[in-house]
This record gives structure tokens, sequence and C-alpha cells, in this order.
């Protein structure tokens, strides 16, 4: 049985081989901040860091993860990121919105201020169907103010 | 005092006369302009749960002892259930029950479309129930499938009746006319694409049904679940706390919830019905494809004499005729229009609303045809939309209550005027251009509504309303308008939704109706509690109730010599509360309630290979006061964002032989990303409709997609001559409209054409 990392706290999983991180994290950890939306990599909403890069969940069988660091929306509740979105209305229906913080995250933590090419290039793995990108740009844009 | 009224209502353009108790609307709208909080940019109240992942949305409930379902939906566009045996699916690990067709109306056997629910097994997990559909026994006898809309109403194959209206006489106007143009506009299948894909939990507790669903009807989910399963409105309670987007989608209970409801009867647990995202691009609906057949007839200065419309409805196999000639019949001024709108019936999924269903695509039409007319006259197109201008809805004379089209058109100008130079900067292979489109959209909202309000003995009030925020910022926008009335700091203000055992009935999030519908009902119950709050405070200092009011918090009199904070003046109540309730009013008689707007593209052609950019997008709307800047700008940058989409990359395909759908994955259905979206310039006229309700508020949710595909088009044949008629204006049909357009005049097209 793998144990898992997650948001600093070591985890003892009993799952099959087969269950995807993000079905793992939901379902066996109940950190439900991790959405997933079309459970086939295609959409960025079930975005999560492991060892700080941005990973698809939902297409992240668990037992590869090994002792890799995995830090999830929840491990993210304090960081600036999440105040950003807010203050720019970077959200709408905000079930895509964990994923794109987490995507963000990354970005800012290897470039703490990016260009509007880089921030495109770094979210456009992340769909937004309520159309909340140009917050999102900006939010990313002004996430240390 | 209540009273009984027989009037007309509204959702998404299709009106029905009912009778309405409704209450006197007594407030005196407020003046104009931004106020203290309403009016003033605020940033979502639940924004800080929904981005730290800690909000619960319908699919992140797990309740004990739940199962989880898969459904068994027909792979064929039209077939019929041979033989079905449901025994090798009960014998798989796990599985707790399986239903089929007999066993609920929503599992059929005759399937008219792919994605027919057939069966259905719950399971301790989704894998078990999945692996045991895939076990059941099922012998499918294909038919012949009809996917030729044009076939189909050949052959009167229709969703209901053909839809005639008309007024003056068509022929006639035409003869009148100096100038007729023509032209065949068709438009693709678009899907919703929620991000939280359809679903419900259910569970019996007791004699009750409770139902938690990603829903953007509460009350509606409700109200047809009591009567399908012949239950008291309060046995069965909806509950939708946060919901991951609907765009028109989830109007209603649906399949998925059917089966649930079967599957928790018999097994006793509570039952999760989810529908992965496959599933969801088949059989959750769409915005049906189109084909529009326009002629207009016009006389030298441009005043319109004809219009007329042939629309076909690709509408699927089930669904509604939406109304795409609804922008030739009220967006202009003209005597002599005629339209006929068709419904055909053919083996595809059917359609659903899909925000401003028929005006989106019905103002691709007609808009792009209006810029054809103005080349030909040789008119400015701003002109020749200004000329045609309509003081009074041209469909049956009656007064709109408030129409800023207009000012929308003259604080256009400037980004208008900005076409000389954008074209200036075309180069020999990538052209540049402008164009704008009107926008006509409903969006008065109407009762009923309820809003209870509780004020503690600390002062902060809860709004109480059992509505659902899908996305838009509703909730946030209750609060302000709760806020603002009562005086006191938007942060004292809580608004609980969610739940239909525990809030009055609250509107449905359609048809731009939410805020103008809720939005008055709030204020009133707001008003109801500030007047008991007054009449307290007057009585603890023998004052009379009409100098006083509330500001800031703050409890005050007309000559300053009382200022005390409200917990202070209601603080002696303890546990006692004041309550407050209250109801949206009627909409004014004999009118129509419309929203307005303009939109002007900026975009790039490369002429070589059909590649399109836009590049910049400024759009001017009039809905009335605007109650939260900061969400309204957002509703337009995610409209016109959306509406990008519909008019460059998302197309559902289908296999033209078999009819299956190709596209039921999100890397095959094209959704704009970040990387695709321009410079977005949102204008709103903020001037409250004095005729609605006690705000003045129109919804905003739908008019910003209205009119982009139809200034995209425009803005592409300013920039190369080349009329596209076709969504998405795919690289192959720029590249067709740019051939067109150089056959058509060898001198004129650009080069490299």
């Amino acid at each position: 049985m793998p144990e898992l990392n997650v948001n600093d706290h070591v985890y003892e999983l009993r799952v099959e081989v087969g269950t995807t991180l993000a079905e793992a994290l939901r379902d066996e950890l109940s950190l439900t901040g991790t959405k997933i939306a079309c459970g086939e990599g295609h959409c960025g909403a079930c975005t999560v860091l492991v060892d700080g890069a941005p990973t698809l969940s939902c297409i992240t069988l668990v037992h590869t993860v090994g002792k890799a660091k995995v830090t999830t929306i929840e491990g993210l509740r304090d960081h600036p990121m999440i105040a950003a979105f807010v203050r720019s209305d970077a959200l709408q229906c905000g079930f895509c919105t964990p994923g794109q913080i987490v995507s963000a995250v990354a970005l800012v933590d290897a470039t703490p201020a990016p260009s509007t090419d880089e921030i495109r290039h770094a979210m456009a793995g992340n769909l937004c169907r309520c159309g909340a990108y140009p917050k999102i740009e900006e939010a990313i844009r002004t996430w240390r103010d | 005092m209540a009273r009984l009224i027989r009037t007309e209502k509204e959702v998404e353009g299709r009106y029905e006369e009912v009778w309405l108790v409704v209450e006197e609307d007594v407030l005196q709208q407020w003046p104009a302009g931004a106020r203290t909080i309403v009016g003033q940019p605020a940033v979502r109240m639940d924004g800080f749960e929904r981005a730290r992942g800690e909000a619960v949305y319908t699919a992140d409930l797990k309740l004990p002892g739940m199962l989880h379902t898969a459904v068994l939906r027909c792979p064929f566009a039209h077939a019929r259930v041979a033989r079905i045996d449901l025994g090798p699916a009960l014998a798989m690990p796990g599985v707790h029950a399986a239903v089929g067709p007999g066993d609920s109306p929503v599992l059929q056997e005759e399937c008219g479309y792919q994605g027919t629910a057939v069966a259905a097994v719950c399971a301790d997990t989704y894998a078990q129930a999945r692996a045991a559909v895939a076990a059941i026994d099922v012998d499918w006898e294909q038919l012949d499938v009809l996917l030729d809309p044009d076939e189909a109403i050949a052959r009167k194959q229709l969703v209901g009746e053909p839809r005639e209206r008309s007024r003056g006489d068509l022929e006639a106007g035409l003869a009148e006319a100096d100038v007729v143009v023509e032209g065949e506009y068709r438009t693709q299948v678009v899907l919703h694409n929620s991000m939280e894909t359809h679903q419900s939990v259910v569970q019996w507790v007791g004699d009750t049904l409770e139902v938690y669903i990603s829903t953007q009807y509460i009350w509606g989910v409700r109200e047809e679940l009591a009567e399908a399963l012949g239950l008291p409105g309060d046995k069965v309670r909806v509950i939708c706390h946060y919901m991951g987007g609907g765009f028109g989608s989830k109007n209603g209970a649906d399949d998925y919830t059917y089966i649930a409801i079967e599957l928790a009867t018999r097994t006793h647990r509570p039952v999760r019905c989810a529908l992965t995202r496959r599933e969801e691009n088949l059989v959750t609906g769409n915005r049906n494809a189109t084909i529009q057949r326009l002629t207009i007839g016009a006389r030298a200065d441009g005043t319109l004499t004809a219009l007329g419309g042939e629309y076909v409805n690709a509408t699927g196999w089930d669904g509604w005729s939406s109304p795409v000639e609804g922008p030739m019949q009220q967006l202009y001024s003209c005597p002599n229009v005629k339209t006929t709108t068709y419904a055909a019936k053919i083996n595809q999924p059917p359609m659903k609303a899909f925000r401003a269903p028929g005006f989106v695509e019905g103002t691709f039409g007609l808009e792009s045809l209006i810029d054809v007319l103005a080349a030909k006259l040789g008119i400015d197109p701003l002109e020749l939309r200004r000329k045609n201008y309509a003081g009074q809805d041209p469909s049956d004379d009656r007064p709109y209550s408030g129409k800023n089209l207009l000012e929308c058109y003259r604080r256009a100008e400037p980004h208008w005027e900005r076409r000389h130079d954008v074209r200036a900067r075309s180069t020999d292979t990538v052209k540049r251009g402008v164009g704008m489109a009107s926008q006509i959209w409903y969006g008065g909202g109407g009762p009923p509504s309820y809003a209870w309000i509780r004020v503690g003995s600390d002062g902060r009030a809860t709004v109480v309303t059992a509505m659902q925020d899908i996305g838009t910022g509703t909730k946030t926008a209750m609060a302000q308008i709760a806020a603002e009335e009562l005086g006191i700091p938007l942060e004292h203000v809580t608004v609980s939704i969610g739940d239909s055992a525990r809030g009055p009935f609250a509107s449905i999030s359609a048809g731009s109706s939410t805020t103008p519908s809720m939005g008055p009902a709030v204020r009133a119950a707001a008003a109801d509690a500030k007047r008991q709050i007054l009449e307290i405070a007057a009585q603890r200092n023998n004052l009379e109730e009409r100098v006083l009011d509330i500001k800031g918090g703050n409890v005050v009199s007309a000559d300053g010599n009382l200022d005390e904070p409200l917990e202070q003046v209601v603080g002696l109540l303890e546990s006692a509360q004041i309550l407050g309730k209250g109801a949206r009013g009627p909409n004014p008689t004999g009118m129509h309630v419309l929203t307005f707007g303009v939109q002007v593209a900026e975009v790039a052609v490369d002429v070589e290979t059909g590649e399109v950019w836009v590049d910049r997008i400024a759009a001017v709307h009039d809905v009335g006061r605007v109650i939260n800047p900061l969400g309204a700008e957002s509703q337009i940058e995610g409209g016109i964002i959306q509406g990008i989409g519909h008019t460059l990359s998302e197309h559902r395909l289908n296999d033209p032989r078999s009819g299956r759908i190709l596209t039921t994955s999100l890397d095959a259905y094209k959704l704009p990303t970040i990387a695709d979206v321009p410079e977005i310039v949102s204008e709103l006229i903020d001037a409250p409709d004095e005729q609605l309700t006690n705000l003045g508020s129109k919804g905003l949710g739908e008019p910003p997609i209205i009119p982009t595909a139809a200034a995209i088009a425009n803005a592409i044949r300013d920039a190369t001559g080349a009329e596209v008629h076709e969504l998405p204006i795919s690289r192959e049909e720029m590249l067709r409209a740019l051939r067109e357009a150089k056959e058509r005049d060898p001198a004129g097209a650009p080069a490299g054409v």
C-alpha cells in the first residue's frame, strides 16, 4: 500500500492499482478542493503540484507518485494568489478555480513577475468556461500587491 | 397588499399568460448613479470559499452509504433495444441494483439519438457501476437515421408547429425597395460544457426526498419532481449551495436525477448519478444548429422596407424551437416583416437553452446581412443602424420600459472610429478591419420571487431566499442591495441561499432574470426590516420615525442629535430578531422590458492561411441600473469569450452517415483558452429603467454573447471584403469566403488569395 505525502502530511492509502491521484485525493482523503471536470487530462481542473510541478492528477496514477510531495489547493489556502483571485474577480462559478490557482502558483514560484505571454503560456491548459480569463491574467499580474 | 393579476411572463423569449399574486412594489427607485454600496465594485462574497476549494459542490458531496451510478446509453443515433438482460450486471461485484426500460420514464427502448438512457446500475464505487453497465447483455436494432434538417422539414418531421410571424406585406416591401440583399447563413451545434457536469445525489429521509443537484432552478426541480412523483412540494427538498456553471443547460431534473431517485428508492441508500464529460457532451443539451435564409429590402437612403426570414432550427430529437427570428422581428423599425421558423426533428441529441438561445444565432445572420446592405448602399454601417432605430417595439408597437440603444451607439463611436487606423495597419497578407453588431434581448425578470431578511441584536442582517448562484455573483448583488437599503456595511450582510426547505420561492437563474427578479424582492425585505428598526428607534428616543434613517450602520436623526450604532439600538433585543419580507412586484403592463447594446470588433485575417485573430472587442450594453460593476464586467468578458469560441473554434461534429457524435471530449471540442482572449473594453450605460421595479435593473448574463459573432464577421468583411456565412469561421470557411470575394471582384480582393 502506498504512502502519499500531501500538503506535508503522510497518509497511508489502501487503494487499488489503477486509482488516479485525483480519485485518491478526493475519495480517500476527502480533499475535494481538487476538482475533476473532464477526467481525461484535457481541462486542468484537477491540477496539483507534484514536487512543485503542475500535474494533472486525473491522469496520474497514485501508485506512480512515490515519495514526491503533493501540494493541493488545501495546502495553498494562505497563498497570496488566492486573495489575488478574489480581489480581481478571477472566478465565476469557481469550479475550475482551484486548478487555476495551483497552476498560477507554480508559475510565480518559477517566475515571480511573469509577462502576459508567460501567463498565457503557463495557463493555457486550464479551461474556464465562464471566461474569467482576463481577470485571471490580472490576478496573476498583481498577485503580490 | 397582495393582489391578483393576469400578466405576461417571459423566460428567454417565451411568453405565457399567467395569474399571479403580486404584492405592491411601493418603494421609489433610488436616484440614478452609484450609491454607497449599490453601484460600487464588490468582490464576490463567496470568493474565498470557492477559490480555496472549500465550497462543497454537488460533485464533492459524499453522503454516508452513498452508491454510485453508471448509465447505459444508446451508442447509435437511432436504434431500438431488441433484447436486454440486466442479470449479468446484477451479478457483478459491488452492484446493488439495476434498472432498465420500463423501470423509469427516462429509460427507453426507442432511442432517437445517441446517448438516450436505456439502463442504469448502482454500486459501491463508480468503477464497479461502470463495469456492471458494460456487462449488461443488450442487442440493438439499428434504425434509419435522419440528420438533414431540410429533409426533416420536407418530410414534416417537426418538433412542434412552424412559427409564422408577419406584419405588413413582405412582397410589397420588397417591391418598394431600391436594393435587395439575400444571404444564407448557417450556425453550428455548440455545447455548454459547464465545468461541473450534470449530476445529482438523492436520498430519502423519512417521507421526504432530498435532491442535491447542480441546478439553475431549485424551485423548478422541486415542482417538476413533486409532480412526477405525486409528492407534495414540501416533501421534495432541493439543495444547491454552489454549482459549477450551467449556461442554460441545468434548468430541469433530467434523466440522471430520475435514475438516481429510482435507484435510491430500490436500495434505500443515497445514490449519486453524475455524468462523465463525454456523457455531458452527448445528452445535456446544446445550442442547436440553424439555417437562415434571409432577405432585406431598403430604399436608397437606407430605410428598411422589408425583412424576410426562413429559419430552420435543427432542434434534435426533442426540445423547443428557439426564437432565432427574434432579432429580425424586433431589432429594427421596418413595416414589412415575415419570418417562418421550423424546428426539425432529427436523430441528434435534444437542444436546450444556451445563453440567449436563438438570438445569438439570429443576430449573426441578420447583422451580417445588414452590413452587406450597408456596403451595397454605400452607407456607414453605424448610420444604417441608427437610421432604422425602433422607438417602440416594431413587432407589436408596444413601448419599451426603457431603451438606451442610441446612447450605446454614441458611446461606440470612438471604438468605431478606430477602423481607419486599424485598416491602415494591414499588410499584403494580414488584413485588418473593424465590424459592429447590435444586441437586443429580454432580461427583465418578473414575479414571483421572494426574500426574507433577519436582523439580529448585533445589527447584522441575513438575507434568506431559496435561489441559486450559478457563478454570476447574484449572491453578492443581493447582499449589496440589502446593505444599501438597510444602511449598513456590506460586511454586515450574509446571504443564505440554495435550499428549498430554507427560504421562499426564488427565480430561475436563466434568461438574465435572477438580479431583476430577486433584487427588488430583497430590497423590499430590507425596507420592511428597516421600517421596523426605525419604529423601535423612534420609541426608544421619543422621536418620530420619519426623522430617522440608518446610515453607515448608525441610526441617525435628521437634526443630527441622534447618531447611534445600529447594534446599540437593536441590542436590547437580545435573542429577539427583526424579520422582514419582500416580494417582487409586477412588470410594467403593456410594455416590453428588453436589454440593448452594441459591440465593435477588431480582427486580423491571414489571407494566405485563413487564420482569424480577434484583437479587440469593445462592448457597450444597456441593462438598466448596475448593482456591481466588477461582477458586471466579468459577465461581459465571459459572454464575449464564449461568443469568440462560438464564432471561431467550437463545433460539435458528427459523422454525416451514422450521425454519431465525434466531439465529446475537451481535446476534440475546442473551448477558448486564456491565449485566445482579445483586449476587451466593456461599458455599461448604467441608467435605471424608470418603469421597472424598485431597482430599475435588468439582467446581464446573456446580452454580451449576442452580438459577438456578427461583429467579428463584419470586421472580417471590413478587412477582406469576404463574406463569411457559416459558424464557426474555420480556416476552410474563411478561405472559401476569400475565394468567393475574389470571384465576385477580382480587382478588389486582397493579394494572396
